[in-house]
């Protein structure tokens, strides 16, 4: 019962989103305030069917109702708690309607966060969610129903993929979903402003919120995703460039760019044509996002071909919605004029430039993820582009960016000139050249030293910038902290996100020059050293727990004699699903991460029956960490007062 | 007029994609199929030194998979290779296609390894011959070396009881 009644809600809901989609874009051209406030009541109904249908779908999880096909699929009474849970956004169906009661949610935030809003610019921006609503409520209930029964009903499930029984997986999804689905408010407000033809600060004031949170959420679903790849997949690989992680990626720089630019929207009233154009594609890129890792289409082109209703499902509600987007943009880019930005050398200018390179890195990842495919279908040849190609081209924009990065928030908006920053920068590029010289001779690699160097740069450039707002060294030092505290959420906001970059591509840099590697078929009481670590193997154990059996050992890592740490690693096996995993045994620092993991020796003839593998990787968390702080960065951000509504400024 | 741009680019994107969703490799049949297995002489996975050659199929019914550890869609197909290793006395042949050694024995490790032997195709040397246009792709070759049948994608249950089960009982049957 508990399945029919929410796949009735799902039905209720894409209705309420139907009509949600037509009456206040109506009422909006006729100026009829009835229709208009019926998006607002439409908004939180389709919220409430949504949120009603996902709780139905988890229901059915937890009481492992096998009868309905995707709880047979993806669960198994035997799974732990969590990983029921879990499991209902585990799988395509279950994560298309996660992402459906997300965009409901942010739909439904609309008209409790805009009531000072003009009221045909919140309509038509309702309407527009809606429509999105539609088009993804219709692709669950036409092709992907997520509460089908199955006949005769099963026993038990086939249980979850155990490399997904994981909590870095579990929380994953919808955390990067949480920000991918955030963008749908700036592309339904630059559409609904689109139609309306006016773009202004006013609108790029109070779209930014809504950009910082999306952003920030999607920061931290990368990094979780990011983590869950180092220490699951046990590889060592905290980044692959693969097509899954590109396609995340790619919202984030587009949406990195859409932060800044809306910025200079808001406060300076140009580029308005970029930021609508930026807050299209961030979208969009999100939409190709989703679909591109549920569709399988870029990993194996098979797995898009299996399905083909799907695929042209999905293709069809791209085109159409960025389509739509992007036709109304030509016939208004005309109209679309701002204030004109200010000279090269000034915030405004430097702005331009971040996004000019940020849309570069964007394209970058772009033609590194998509080449394959287009050649793939015009010429049927294979090809693969990796991580030389990305470290070719992406790392040099990135670098550049950095170098941008440390100065360029000292600019003043509008004219500025470089002379009066010149000691400031003597400063900057003396930390430049110390860092890199240190790190060198420690190091020996001059492309880290660089890096390091570059990272360091960044960090002193952006407290030598929140100084100098303050003003230290100009009034008496008492002041200085007055003004510093008066600094608004904003400013404090960029120094944590521009402070966490610094670190995360410290991490970064560390981890890639100074990582090491060594593996070695031991037999218990033998040990391997890496980077002057000793990995020594203890007893084997052999055992069963919750839904696996696992052989499993302690490692003892030990530098000079003196212990560092016992890790504990294993080889599980999942009767269920007849697959093996490798659990690593991690010892995490701020200062390095060393791990071991155990596989079985491919050579019989060897007496030592198992491979240990040792890992050492320098600061490697603060990747992880330089990420969090950003996302924490975003979410300071939110409290500045200057982004609250002002509502003289907006009522007509 | 410069407003159009970004539509006509998106629209080159689209058209794009709509043709690679037109083209589904699985419906277009090997040119492969009932030729003999092209020669090659490629090192093992595990071993530079250790050349594998299209000798490795005399004799015996084989199932030649290509597979790579980025391929995300050979994670779901394995357990079947696996069981089919281990329930069958039929050779099974891999190919770690566009990969790292590296990658590939990690991946191996970590999945098992149901394969008797693994070829190393880092250079699509091989995949080319074969006409290969994705993994997972599977051939079953004949005990005198020629290629029988090609499946494109994931050999699941149903593809294995209605494709390839009766075409390996064929192979029996003429070899006896």
């Amino acid at each position: 019962m508990i399945a029919e009644i929410g796949h009735i809600a799902l039905i209720l809901a894409f209705v309420v989103a139907v009509a949600q989609s037509v009456l206040p874009m109506v009422g909006a051209s006729q100026n009829a305030p009835r229709l208009m406030a019926f998006g607002d009541r439409a908004a939180i109904a389709q919220f409430i069917l949504t949120a009603f249908s996902f709780i139905c779908l988890t229901i059915v999880f937890l009481s492992s109702d096998f009868s309905v096909k995707l709880a047979y699929n993806h669960s198994h009474s035997a799974k732990p708690l969590l990983y029921k849970i879990s499991g209902v956004w585990a799988n395509h169906e279950g994560s298309m309607l996660l992402w459906v009661l997300i965009l409901a949610t942010y739909g439904a935030l609309v008209p409790i966060f805009g009531r000072r809003l003009p009221s045909s610019l919140k309509a038509r921006a309702l309407a527009v969610q809606a429509m999105l609503a539609v088009g993804f409520m219709g692709f669950l209930i036409l092709t992907s129903n997520p509460f089908e029964r199955v006949v005769p009903v099963p026993l038990d499930g086939k249980g979850l993929n155990p490399l997904l029984q994981d909590p870095g997986l579990a929380f994953h999804p919808p955390f990067l979903y949480l920000g991918y689905v955030g963008f749908s408010i700036s592309f339904s407000f630059a559409v609904a402003s689109l139609i309306e033809g006016r773009i202004d600060a006013v609108w790029a004031r109070w779209l930014r919120p809504w950009v910082l949170l999306a952003w920030s959420f999607l920061t931290i679903g990368i990094a979780l995703g990011s983590y869950w790849a180092y220490y699951e997949l046990g590889w060592g690989g905290w980044w692959m460039w693969d097509p899954v992680e590109n396609v995340s990626f790619m919202p984030w720089l587009a949406g990195t760019a859409l932060l800044h630019s809306i910025l200079v929207l808001g406060t300076r009233h140009s580029l308005p044509s970029w930021t609508v154009l930026l807050a299209i594609s961030t979208f969009s890129l999100s939409l190709i996002g989703t679909f591109v890792v549920r569709s399988g289409v870029l990993v194996s082109v098979h797995a898009f071909a299996t399905d083909p209703e799907r695929g042209v499902y999905i293709l069809a509600l791209l085109g159409i919605t960025t389509g739509t987007a992007l036709a109304l943009y030509a016939f208004r880019a005309a109209t679309l004029t701002g204030a004109p930005s200010g000279k090269s050398v000034s915030r405004d200018g430097a702005l331009v430039l971040n996004n000019i390179l940020l849309v570069s890195a964007t394209l970058t990842v772009f033609l590194g993820t998509f080449y394959p495919l287009f050649i793939d279908a015009v010429s049927r040849e294979k090809i693969s582009v990796g991580e030389p190609y990305f470290n070719l081209t992406f790392t040099p924009i990135m670098c550049l960016l950095i170098v941008f990065m440390g100065t360029a928030p000292m600019l003043k908006w509008r004219a500025d000139n470089l002379s009066r920053l010149k000691s400031t920068l003597l400063k900057l590029f003396i930390i430049l050249a110390v860092v890199t010289g240190l790190t060198y001779l420690i190091g020996k690699s001059v492309l880290g030293a660089l890096a390091l160097g570059l990272c360091a740069y960044l960090a002193f450039g952006t407290i030598a910038t929140i100084l100098r707002r303050a003003r230290f060294g100009e009034l008496p030092r008492g002041q200085s902290f007055a003004l510093l505290r008066a600094q608004p959420a904003a400013t404090w906001a960029f120094v944590c996100a521009h402070i966490g970059l610094a670190i995360c591509a410290a991490g970064i840099t560390a981890m890639s020059v100074w990582g090491e590697s060594a593996a070695k078929a031991l037999q218990p009481g033998q040990s391997l050293t890496v980077a002057g670590y000793e990995f020594t193997m203890g007893e084997l154990e052999n055992a069963r727990r919750e839904n696996y059996e696992f052989l499993g050992t302690d490692v003892r890592i030990t530098k000079n004699g003196k212990e560092i740490k016992t890790v504990h690693t294993e080889r599980r096996y999942y009767p269920i699903r007849n697959m093996l995993t490798t659990e690593a045994g991690l010892h995490l620092s701020l200062r390095h991460t060393l791990f071991a993991s155990i596989s079985e020796n491919p050579n019989p003839a060897s007496e030592a029956k198992w491979v240990i593998r040792g890992y050492y990787h320098p600061y490697v968390v603060w990747i992880w960490l330089g990420a969090l702080l950003m996302a924490f960065g975003g979410f300071i951000g939110l409290a500045d007062k200057r982004l609250r509504f002002r509502g003289s400024e907006v009522t007509e | 007029m410069r407003g159009i741009i970004p539509l006509m680019l998106f629209g080159l994107l689209i058209l794009g994609m709509a043709f690679g969703l037109t083209r589904d490799p699985s419906v277009i049949p090997s040119e492969m199929v009932d030729r003999p297995m092209p020669a090659f002489v490629l090192p093992s996975l595990y071993e530079d030194k250790l050349d594998i050659t299209e000798a490795v199929f005399d004799g015996e019914i084989s199932l030649l998979n290509v597979f790579g550890s980025w391929c995300s869609a050979c994670v779901t197909e394995h357990p079947k290779l696996v069981e089919i290793g281990e329930s069958t006395d039929i050779q099974l042949v891999g190919i770690d296609w566009r990969d790292t050694r590296k990658a590939g024995q990690a991946w191996l490790r970590r999945y098992d390894n149901p394969y008797d032997a693994v070829i190393f195709d880092e250079a699509s040397v091989l995949a080319i011959d074969l006409g290969v246009t994705g993994a997972p792709e599977t051939f079953l070759v004949d005990t005198q070396g020629r290629i029988r049948f090609k499946h494109v994608g994931v050999i699941t249950n149903e593809v294995w009881d209605q494709e390839f089960l009766p075409r390996i009982a064929q192979i029996k049957v003429d070899g006896a």
